[in-house]
């Protein structure tokens, strides 16, 4: 019998700060709504004649493009490692999510580097081999080029959960498989891959999302998708109403990639009614096999992290006196902490929201909430838009009222809209570990302490927080790192002055400064690959 | 409730609007530049050395410090912009955000048809937008007019890079007042037609493109000849010099050139120490500073060009006066969109 639930009212301050939060949250996409229905901007006619094919066009080929490889790359290697036992498996299992701690416009702008006429490959089939390579053989920079690079820095997310997925799946349902006469390849194409379907299809849909929200791969490239036509429109053209056209219009792909999603995922249950499965075992091959395997996943492992790094340290041990000074610590320092601040931030606010649905008597709360987190399908560069809009409006109406005629910026010139475009946008990265925490640790604890006396607050101070603190940790860390690799927003929101890691990085790099570039980007991508080892190291444990 | 919420928030108004009230007779100059060489910082020292005023400097893209002027409006701490080629200059004159100045000084330095009619902007270096050509493939003879790129005896042979770029818009923007829209259209479409490969790249790659023989000639400005032959990385020098610089329409209208210039914003709220800066940098020492970091051409006819410059020898430029292209800046970029220029 649910005492507790009697004693709680459904409105109280928890909901009551719920509510504000998820409104608060809502106005980037409110925003945008709203604007659609304004008349459009003086360039929207132009813009829509002559150039937004082009954006459909290229944004189109680029998601499927970096689908089609994300899943060859990401299935293939994910099979390999939980099936077949090779030298380096074990390795092989934690090195390929590391592309991850990799910014797509870094890894860009370092293979251009890498590749370009002066660059080390060119150079050096010039002098020593006397051959010149003219023509596309070596050129990155079109719409081929950004596929391969987006494929390699995302295909980890297909890796990750199709590799967890074909673990979980039952031994017993593959040899059956393969007691009814299937060859390995036919019980991976008729029941090892159909039964990975809906997690493999979730991965390709997280790396899709990335994809539209990219902005510096593409910008560096000359891809023109709809991210770089929001920034055409809302800096070269200065037309915040085309810009919202455009961000509405990218909103409807991220909303049809989340409804293709649900759609394929159904109804249907694709876990195993019998929890208790042995686990796969590995198969033992023949050494041309391990041989061509290890080859696969070194190669792979070498274009996807180690050569662009050693390229980046290179650059780094080339450049480093002349960048590394006071103001390189200052920009450090900067950067941390604002991550850490914001990260701070989101975990407080999933605190109040969590705790909210936790101590609410209605199931129906959990969808509510969810809201808080649909930021993270959202492109960047929309939401950066969707906030503008608003903070300038709101410092025109309170400088209006104090001095008419005497229009001052304040919430938009300062970090304000900044951190709130950060929570905004990751806010599911510190909801969901925290999500999970508290149901890990369930709610009798809670209740047996309300039970007692206590207050609301009181429990969740000394009981309910205590526990989930691990939770609370790598609910900071993940945030904190994706901050610090924010590029497409940060442009957008940030202050005069003010630079983070990325868009420094970026900086240099657009102005023909790679090398010097590389030492933010070490800082970024180094920072990048710690939860990556930290979350490795969860799910081992887990597995073990 | 809604009365108490509406008191904080404009408490909180007032606070912060007192705070962005700072005193404005404090001795310093704000700028907003669109450079990001540390020689200008060196100029900027040597301002402060001689006045006594303290110069901020606040760096970005162009076109994001106009939109960012043009969104803080009167309320902008910035007294000085900074940036490149006259049609962004013109789009800032154009949105009001920069104020007439009139001084002798800048009118004595800087020629006529390097600033604006107006007196809202000042050029301060200019640099020319010339054929950069392979030394081994093509004949200097070939070579005539930008018109004559259109050619088709240049098929696959010419580079540049986009139509976003502001340098590739103002030499259209150039030839449409020289030939009117429709030549320029078709030139545009014509030139599109003879590269070897889409507009892609910066202007250095377009040299090096040169250098690895995958065109013949590459529409580039001055000044990244200038910054390759100086490159620390032995390959970037070794691209230069195996390209030839040449001068176009010499025998007509003259080669078209394009300024680095500064104008002062419509608010400043420290326009006198703006005007001192503009000044100081439209004058010899620092005109000749300015121009060497980057290999470019003072506007100041007092100040002797680097060796470089003197290297490529004398030139006729087009005499237009800049502000005219950037009237004609969004007519360049349609004309760009409309023909399938990237």
């Amino acid at each position: 019998m649910d005492i507790t639930k009697q004693n709680y009212y459904w409105w109280n301050k928890w909901s009551g700060a719920a509510v504000i939060i998820l409104i608060v949250i809502a106005v980037p996409v409110f925003t945008i709504f709203f604007k659609i229905f304004e008349p459009p901007g003086n360039s929207w006619k132009h813009l829509s004649e002559n150039l937004l094919a082009g954006y459909f066009l290229d944004t189109i080929l680029l998601l499927f493009g970096v689908a089609f490889f994300t899943f060859l790359i990401g299935v293939t290697t994910a099979w390999l490692v939980s099936n077949y036992d090779f030298p380096g498996r074990r390795y092989f299992e934690w090195l390929l999510i590391l592309p991850l701690g990799f910014p797509g416009y870094i890894m860009a702008y370092t293979y251009t580097g890498m590749l370009d006429y002066a660059g080390p490959i060119q150079s050096f089939l010039r002098n020593t081999l006397d051959i010149q390579v003219t023509g596309s053989l070596l050129d990155i920079m079109n719409l081929p080029g950004a596929i391969f690079i987006l494929s390699i820095t995302l295909f980890p997310y297909v890796f990750v959960i199709s590799r967890s997925s074909f673990l979980q799946q039952s031994k017993t349902l593959q040899e059956a498989s393969a007691l009814l006469g299937s060859s390995r390849w036919r019980t991976f194409q008729k029941v090892a891959l159909p039964l990975a379907r809906p997690a493999i299809v979730g991965g390709i849909a997280l790396a899709s999302m990335e994809v539209l929200n990219d902005y510096g791969t593409v910008k560096y490239f000359g891809v023109n998708t709809f991210t770089t036509g929001i920034f055409r429109a809302w800096f070269s053209m200065g037309d915040a109403t085309t810009a919202i056209y455009l961000s509405a219009i990218l909103m409807l792909f991220v909303f049809t990639i989340l409804y293709l999603e649900s759609l394929q995922r159904g109804n249907r249950q694709f876990g195993n009614a019998n929890s208790l499965t042995k686990p796969l075992e590995r198969v033992h091959i023949n050494w041309q096999k391990k041989a061509v395997f290890t080859t696969f996943c070194t190669v792979l492992f070498l274009i996807s992290f180690l050569i662009p790094l050693i390229q980046i340290i290179y650059w780094v041990i080339l450049t480093y006196e002349k960048v590394i000074n006071y103001d390189f610590f200052l920009l450090i320092f900067r950067s941390f902490s604002l991550a850490a601040g914001t990260g701070v931030g989101v975990v407080i606010l999933s605190i109040v929201l969590l705790y909210a649905l936790r101590l609410s008597p209605f199931k129906w709360m959990k969808n509510v909430t969810k809201i808080a987190t649909l930021g993270y399908a959202i492109p960047g560069a929309v939401i950066a838009v969707g906030i503008m809009v608003p903070l300038l409006g709101f410092d025109k109406w309170v400088t209006g009222i104090i001095s008419p005629g005497n229009i001052r910026l304040l919430l938009s010139r300062t970090l304000f809209g900044l951190v709130f475009a950060y929570i905004v946008r990751f806010m599911a990265v510190g909801y969901n570990p925290i999500d999970s925490g508290f149901q890990k640790i369930g709610i009798h604890i809670n209740e047996a302490s309300r039970l007692l006396g206590k207050g609301s607050t009181k429990t969740l101070w000394k009981i309910d927080l205590p526990l989930i603190k691990p939770s609370l940790f790598s609910g900071i860390l993940l945030v904190f790192v994706d901050v610090l690799k924010e590029l497409p927003l940060t442009l957008i929101l940030r202050p005069f002055n003010y630079h983070t890691l990325a868009t420094k990085a970026f900086d240099m790099a657009t102005n023909e400064m790679i090398a010097e570039s590389a030492n933010a980007a070490l800082i970024i991508i180094l920072t990048g690959i710690i939860p990556i080892i930290f979350l490795n190291r969860m799910i081992r444990r887990k597995e073990a | 409730m809604l009365k108490t919420l509406k008191k904080i928030v404009l408490g909180a108004g007032l606070g912060m609007f007192l705070f962005s009230c700072q005193s404005n007779d404090e001795n310093i100059v704000n700028v907003y530049t669109h450079r990001h060489y540390e020689a200008d910082q060196q100029l900027f020292d040597k301002f402060s050395e001689q006045t006594g005023i303290k110069v901020n400097v606040v760096s970005a893209s162009a076109d994001e410090l106009i939109q960012k002027l043009e969104l803080e409006g009167a309320g902008s701490p910035a007294d000085v912009l900074i940036t490149v080629d006259a049609g962004r200059l013109f789009r800032a004159e154009d949105k009001d955000l920069l104020q007439q100045i009139s001084s002798d000084v800048l009118e004595k330095n800087i020629p006529e048809k390097y600033r604006s009619p107006s007196g809202k902007w000042f050029g301060l270096t200019y640099r020319a937008r010339i054929l950069a050509y392979s030394k081994e493939r093509v004949n200097p003879g070939e070579l005539t007019t930008y018109e004559d790129l259109a050619d088709p005896k240049w098929n696959g042979r010419v580079l540049t890079r986009s139509s976003e770029n502001i340098y590739n818009q103002s030499l259209l923007a150039s030839l449409l007042l020289a030939n009117g829209e429709e030549n320029a259209t078709e030139w545009a479409k014509a030139v599109l037609g003879n590269m070897p490969r889409s507009p892609k790249g910066n202007d250095r790659d377009q040299v090096k493109a040169v250098a690895a023989g995958e065109g013949d000639v590459a529409i580039v400005n001055t000044y990244y000849i200038g910054i390759m032959l100086n490159d620390s990385n032995a390959e970037e020098r070794k691209a230069a010099e195996q390209v030839g610089i040449f001068f176009p329409n010499q025998e007509d209208r003259g080669t078209h050139v394009n300024i680095s210039g500064a104008g002062v914003t419509k608010h400043a709220p420290h326009r006198e120490n703006a005007i001192k800066l503009l000044e100081f940098l439209s004058e010899a020492e620092a005109q000749s500073i300015l121009a060497n970091i980057n290999f470019e051409y003072p506007v100041n006819l007092n100040v002797e060009h680097s060796d470089l410059l003197k290297s490529w020898g004398d030139f006729k430029a087009d005499e237009i006066n800049l502000a005219r292209l950037g009237a004609k800046n969004k007519d360049a970029v349609m004309i760009f969109d409309r023909v399938g220029w990237k």
